[in-house]
């Protein structure tokens, strides 16, 4: 399985990265966004797991290490091995 | 006071810690290496700044986990006295030793120079012997010092003085222009609800001697021995 994990500031905390790409957006004349929250994304691969349990395992590994709780927020996919 | 300095890969402000105790304060003092699990017959710990384990992930989420934190956390439930100076700080936050978070300061940009700073409530073994009525120059030299609690976490330090020390001007005015991060509240440095873990991001120990522009941050390391 291939877990897919993305992480975002929280909503309501402030993300001055998000809002400096969204002003050089502007800045370009790119129209029509209104709001960018930059965050990270995380791929892991877990060879021989079945989905069930990988999905057991990057709740884990979100909650003790990937993610901050106090400031960020994830979800993730888990997809078959291609 | 016997002084254990932890050492990550990627820590760089182990050597200032150990000049100002040992040979400044003629205190004894001993590097701990991450890899090590006890604190046995040390009175405090300084986990020092630096970019432990590149910083990846997030600042001092990686070290957290290294087999001496766990000792720290002991040493600290024990009331031991545990300072965290700049990274040794995001360390402390992410271990869930002290409240909040640190994030990216307010202008993306790493910040490196003197600021000043005013010591509240002396409850803490760190400020005890600081005068709160004037101001500490010390130097910042961070990217992600940002101090980030919510306002009812911000009111729960504030009522219990957690709050050990706050960016001001000179003068010790805390206004936004002397905010150099965007930290809420000013805050620069916070303690435990039991004031025995300090968490700071300017560094007191490289303003410890005359030579290096300000004597202020002797002042901390002095309050933590209990000597004037």
């Amino acid at each position: 399985m291939k877990a897919q994990v993305y992480i975002t500031p929280k909503a309501g905390i402030l993300d001055p990265e998000g809002s400096t790409v969204g002003q050089a957006l502007k800045n370009l004349g790119i129209g029509g966004v209104s709001d960018v929250r930059m965050g990270k994304y995380i791929e892991m691969t877990l060879p021989g797991v079945p989905r069930k349990q990988a999905e057991k395992i990057t709740t884990e590994a979100c909650d003790r290490l990937l993610v901050n709780p106090n400031i960020e927020t994830y979800r993730f996919d888990i997809l078959e091995d291609s | 006071m016997r002084f254990a300095i932890l050492v990550f890969p990627g820590s760089n402000c182990d050597h200032d810690a150990y000049q100002v105790v040992r040979h400044v304060l003629k205190e004894e003092a001993e590097f701990v290496w991450h890899r090590q699990d006890s604190l046995d017959g040390f009175d405090a710990v300084i986990i020092p700044g630096g970019f432990s384990y590149g910083d990846y992930l997030r600042s001092g989420a990686i070290a957290r986990f290294s087999p001496i934190m766990q000792a720290v956390q002991a040493f600290a439930n024990q009331g031991g006295l545990v300072l965290g100076i700049c990274n040794g700080f995001q360390v402390l936050v992410e271990a869930g030793m002290l409240p909040g978070a640190l994030v990216h300061n307010h202008n993306l940009r790493f910040i490196s120079r003197m600021v000043h700073l005013k010591p509240e409530n002396g409850g803490s073994p760190f400020t005890a012997g600081l005068d709160l009525d004037r101001t500490y120059k010390l130097p910042m030299a961070h990217q992600s010092g940002n101090y980030l609690v919510s306002p009812a976490e911000l009111a729960e330090l504030e009522k219990h003085g957690q709050i050990a020390f706050r960016y001001a001007t000179r003068e010790g005015k805390i206004v936004p222009e002397a905010n150099p991060n965007g930290s809420c509240g000013n805050i620069a440095g916070v303690v435990n609800r039991e004031k025995n873990v300090l968490g700071l991001m300017p560094h007191p120990e490289r303003a410890a001697e005359a030579i290096l522009g300000s004597i202020d941050g002797l002042a901390l390391f002095k309050s933590m021995i209990g000597i004037s």
